[in-house]
Formats: structure tokens, sequence, C-alpha cells
């Protein structure tokens, strides 16, 4: 069942120069129990098609959409009160730095049991009892003694813990997990992620995985979606994306990673990412595609079929009669 | 373009630059009328610096190794220990001459490059201050290294604000050049750095080494980046050496339970890949309170008494563990 569906989705920032388009015509389904990967660059509009979705963007944000719907709820035009009660509670986020999201003034307890009691509406006691509880399953020692601590009184690998810890109180259905492990050491990287696909299998849960990091997608989805410029450029499951990538980016992408090199020097990706002003007019890519012609200069690609990964691209790689890229 | 004349190759086995027991402690105090307390950030470090030859140096947040990268580039001074340069002891006293052959490139190239200076300027700084260059000279040299590191000559006059992560990574490491060092310290150069940009300054840092025979110092928790670029490898567990060995050696056979657990949590970028994670136990330890024995003794699943009363020491093996009882040994 789709969970949270998307429907080209566009988001544009007003910005002193005229209208910086973040995110362009994405489409997303994800289902429930399913863990989907965004991965993309910085810049690649793959945090604020999430925010976009979660409300959380500034005013200078201009959300336009077919569709954004949650469980069969209109996300797009529904008002804010109603859009509290679902934040937080049924879909919920967590952010990539827990040192700056969460509040510094009051105890990670406080923080955690607000939501409780704003969703939950729980007492005092059973709000203690599922905080530590909470803390518990996350794997934070001591939780009772946790539970009166500050933010800068713990580490970042705790802080990230308290984060999912919140964002899992109110047992969500979709949980968006904006680079949940970036700023985290290996192994402490791999509790956490190891945390969060138990918590799917245990809950049922949809899991969205926002990361650069293409081990961490390797290792944790089932399905990827790949942004590039604010376009998705291409979708497959996890095992096919690996090994039959069909858009040149994604090929390219996966070429880069120093891991997978088998010469002294690695194959690099000429160019920048477009920005505001170089936007070009065809395909966002080809500028820095090997594979680029007049056409892809020229007009805008639309996505392929299912077979072809949704791929924005008129030359897919990987296709019955383009074996090798 | 590479007629630098200091730059001439010297014979490639001897090391430039060699550390013997390198330590770094720091007094941290107590809190008010309390004994200040001493914090190991490295304690006990051998190494030697090769040129052409890159040493990674691996760990986890907290392991000392940025401590040692500062120590190494004359920013701080060790504790305990002797760091020589050609042979010749490095001294507080004498590392106003010395720093020109040690240059350092930090992990933030944001916040490493003055948004004041136009690029010209920060590439010319260093010569003002240690050469007695010409102005002409100056900017022949700065132009000169613009190119090698792969910027465009109309980049000289910008600021850099103007520039993307990758691009000021380039003028650090640009910057970093122009007193032509022997030694360069990377100190974690590319993990701000996307991907696509990754693969370019890792690609720029192999060429340049190639050309000006550089040893690089390259500090890193990236294990799948250093395991590109690294010639040797040392694995730093609490301001200690857990491991040292070859790349080859010690990514086929990791000896120190801790090696094992860190490439095991790494994510490898294949799904097809068999997963076999080892959980460590807890947390790592405050560096105040490092346990006595093995620090890793706490976390390690192969733990005994022995561990925890002695502390192992690295072996003088090329590929050495310091752990009693090391995986994959003989």
């Amino acid at each position: 069942m789709t969970l949270l569906r998307i429907r080209n989705l566009t988001v544009e920032f007003a910005t002193a120069s005229g209208a910086f388009r973040a995110v362009d015509s994405v489409d997303q389904d994800i289902g429930n129990g399913e863990i989907l990967a965004i991965v993309g660059e910085s810049g690649s509009g793959k945090s604020v098609s999430m925010l976009a979705v979660m409300g959380l963007l500034p005013w200078t944000a201009k959300i336009t959409a077919d569709e954004v719907s949650f469980d069969g709820q209109d996300l797009l035009n529904m008002d804010p009160r109603a859009r509290r009660r679902i934040i937080g509670k049924d879909l919920a986020m967590i952010f990539q730095e827990p040192m700056s999201s969460l509040n510094p003034c009051f105890t990670v307890g406080w923080q955690i049991k607000e939501a409780l009691r704003f969703h939950l509406k729980m007492d005092r006691k059973a709000r203690h009892a599922r905080a530590v509880e909470l803390f518990e399953q996350v794997g934070i020692p001591d939780p009772e003694k946790r539970l009166s601590a500050f933010p800068h009184q713990l580490s970042g690998g705790m802080n990230q813990r308290v984060m999912i810890a919140m964002a899992i109180a109110c047992k969500p259905k979709l949980l968006i997990a904006d680079e949940p492990t970036t700023a985290l050491d290996v192994t402490i990287q791999a509790q956490i992620l190891d945390l969060l696909a138990s918590l799917r299998d245990e809950t049922g849960m949809g899991l969205v995985l926002i990361t650069h990091d293409m081990g961490v997608v390797a290792e944790t989805a089932e399905r990827v979606s790949v942004q590039y410029a604010g376009q998705k450029v291409e979708e497959q499951p996890v095992a096919d994306l690996f090994n039959t990538p069909h858009h040149p980016y994604t090929a390219a992408l996966l070429d880069a990673l120093p891991e997978r090199a088998t010469a002294r020097l690695l194959p690099t990706i000429p160019g920048v990412v477009p920005g505001q002003f170089d936007r070009p007019a065809g395909c966002l890519f080809s500028p820095r595609c090997k594979f680029a012609d007049a056409k892809c200069k020229a007009t805008p690609p639309p996505p392929l079929g299912t077979d072809l990964g949704h791929a924005r691209c008129f030359y897919p790689l990987n296709t019955a009669d383009r074996i090798a890229s | 373009m590479t007629d630098a004349p200091v730059m001439t190759a010297p014979s490639a086995t001897a090391p430039v630059m060699q550390a013997t027991a390198l330590q770094r402690h720091y007094e941290v105090s107590g809190g008010f009328m309390r004994k200040p307390r001493l914090l190991k950030a490295v304690a006990g470090l051998d190494f030697q610096l090769t040129p052409g030859k890159t040493l990674a140096v691996v760990g986890e947040s907290g392991c000392g190794k940025s401590t040692l990268a500062r120590m190494v580039a004359m920013i701080e001074e060790p504790t305990e220990g002797t760091l020589t340069l050609d042979g010749k002891p490095v001294l507080p006293d004498d590392w106003a001459d010395l720093r020109q052959s040690v240059q350092i490139v930090f992990q933030d190239p944001y916040g490493s490059l003055n948004p004041r200076q136009r690029i010209g300027t920060i590439l010319m700084e260093p010569l003002v201050i240690n050469t007695k260059l010409t102005k002409a000279e100056r900017e022949a040299k700065a132009r000169e290294m613009l190119q090698l590191v792969g910027l465009r000559p109309e980049h000289f006059d910008r600021y850099p604000h103007m520039f993307s992560g990758g691009q000021r990574q380039r003028i650090a490491i640009a910057r970093a050049l122009m007193l032509d060092p022997k030694v360069l310290v990377l100190d974690e150069p590319v993990s701000a750095l996307d991907l696509s940009i990754q693969s370019a300054i890792l690609n720029l840092l192999t060429e340049l080494q190639d050309r000006l025979q550089l040893a690089y110092l390259f500090i890193s928790h990236d294990l799948g980046v250093v395991r590109h670029v690294a010639d040797e490898v040392i694995v730093m567990y609490l301001g200690r050496a857990v491991e040292r060995g070859s790349k080859a050696a010690l990514f086929a056979a990791p000896q120190h339970p801790y090696t094992v657990a860190l490439l095991s949590a790494t994510p490898q970028a294949n799904p097809g890949a068999e997963k076999r994670r080892i959980k460590l136990k807890g947390e790592l330890p405050s560096p105040l309170a490092v346990p006595n024995g093995c620090a890793f003794a706490p976390r390690c699943w192969k733990a005994q008494d022995t561990c925890r009363a002695k502390t192992p020491e690295l072996g003088a093996a090329p590929h050495s563990a310091a752990c009693f009882f090391p995986e994959n040994a003989g």
C-alpha cells in the first residue's frame, strides 16, 4: 500500500536574483514497511523535497505539486492545525545535525516527553515510563539518568539516538531520516542503521533514508532514487541500481567510488552541478555527460518506463541493445 | 611547469620524517580546587614518512589523529618523544625554518581560507613571509601553482566565496604547496566534499605526489578512501596505534579486533556483499579515563584477564597489532 504519494512536486525559492528551482517535478511513492533511499550530491534537492512534505520550509519557498498525500490525506491543502497533529506522530523526521536540532535549554527527557504529551495525551507517569522504554530501545545506557541530561552533556552519537527516540516516540507510520549518520563514526553509524532497520522490521513503518553515502545505501535500502540538480533521474531496486545503472549520472557516480577503483587514478565527473544561472535547456546532466549529443542539450528527456528505472535519459545504459557502458 | 628547483627527488627509501614514541598530553581542569587531570591525546606513536609514499592514519573521533596532525605540522609541541625531519630533530626553536618543509591541508575548505583575501593574495602570502622573492616572482609562482592544481588563470583575482567546495580545497592544496614542502599533512581533505568532487581531489593528490615526490600523512576516518590512497596504514584507538601495516596486508588480514570491527562496520557499496557486522559493546571511553591494560578491552569480545592487566605493545614486524590475541595471526 502506498503510504506517501508525491506527484510532480516542484519547490522554488524566491531569491534576490530570481526564482531558484531546488526541486523539479519529482514523483515518489513510499509503501508501508519499505526502505527507500534518496541519494544525490549536495544541492540535488533531496532534503528540500522531504522538508516540503513535512511543511518545514521557510516562507520564501513556493511549493507546487499535483498531489502530495500521506496515508490517504492530502498534505498540500491541509490546514496547519490538522497538519500539526500528523507531523511528529504518524510522519516523523530525523535531522542531520543532532547537536543543533535539539533545544539546548531543555533536558532531552523533557523534549522527548513533550511529543508524548502533545500527541498521545499520556499522563506524567506513563510519559516517563515510555521515555525510559524508548531510550532502552535506541540503546542509550542508563536511561533514567540520561533523561535529565542536557544535549551538551551527551556525545553526538547519543544525541542522534535521542533524536531517533523522539522521532519514533509516537510509533510513526513513516520515518524520514535526513542523513542520520553523516556526523557519526562508522561503528556508531552501524549501530544506528541496524537500529533503524530493526525498527522497520518490528513496527512495519516506512523509512525514507536521505543520504549521499553509497555504502549506506547498498547496505540498508531496498529501493533507491537518485536525484540530480532537483530532478529524480533514476529509480531502481538497490541491487539493480548498483549492477545495471541506466542513467549515465548514476553510472558515473558509482564509478567515482574509491572502493570500486581499479586504477591509481579514479574516474571523475567533469564540471559541477548546474546552479541558478547555468541551468541547461535540455538534460540537466548533459554538460557533464560523456554520451550527450545535440538532442540531449536541446530537449529535456522525459522519464522512461519502470524497466529502465524511470531514467531521464535519451540513451540509457545497460539496456538490451546497449550492454556495455 | 615543474622546473621548481627545490623539489629534487631524494633517494626513494630514506624517510623524510621520523617519529619516535611521540606523545601529547593536555592538562584538563578538574574543576574548582581540584587537581587538573591529564588527557593523553597521543600516547606514544612511532612512524616514518617516506617521499612519494602515503601513510594513512585512521580512527574514530577522539582517537588523537588530529592532534597527531598538529604535532607533525608543528602547530603543537610533543610532550614526549622525538620528531626528526631529514635526520634533524624538530625543536620549537627551529620551527620557523622547518615549517616550510611541512604543510597542512585542513578538512573544511570553507573555514580555512580568508574570505577577505583574493586567491592570488592567499597563495602569495606564504612567500611574503618566508622567502625573499620579488613581487613579480611571487606572482609568477602563484599563477604557476594555480595551473598545477587545475584552476584557471582568471581565478587569481577572485575571492574564496566565488568557489565551490572542491575548488576551495584545490586552493588550500595550492597554498600548502607554495613553499615546496616535503611533507604534506592532509587532515580529512575530502570528507567535506561530494562524491564526484572527492574523486577529482584524490586524483589531484595522487598526481601531485607522483610529480613532486611528496610524503603524505593522510588522516581520515573513511576506510574506502584510505584503501585507495594509502601505502601504509596506522589504526589508532584512544591515542595509541593498535595496528600498523601495509595497506594490502592490513585490509586483507586485519589482526587487531578493533580493526576487524572497524572494517566490518564500514558500509560497502555492494548490495550483494555478505554482511557480517561486529557489534561493539558500549561507547568509546572518555580519553580522561582510559582503562588499564588494553584500552580496547572493555569493548572487545576476546578480552581476557591478561588484556585488562597488561598493556599490549605493537610488535616490530612490518604488519603487527598491539593485541595479545590477534585475529588472522600466523
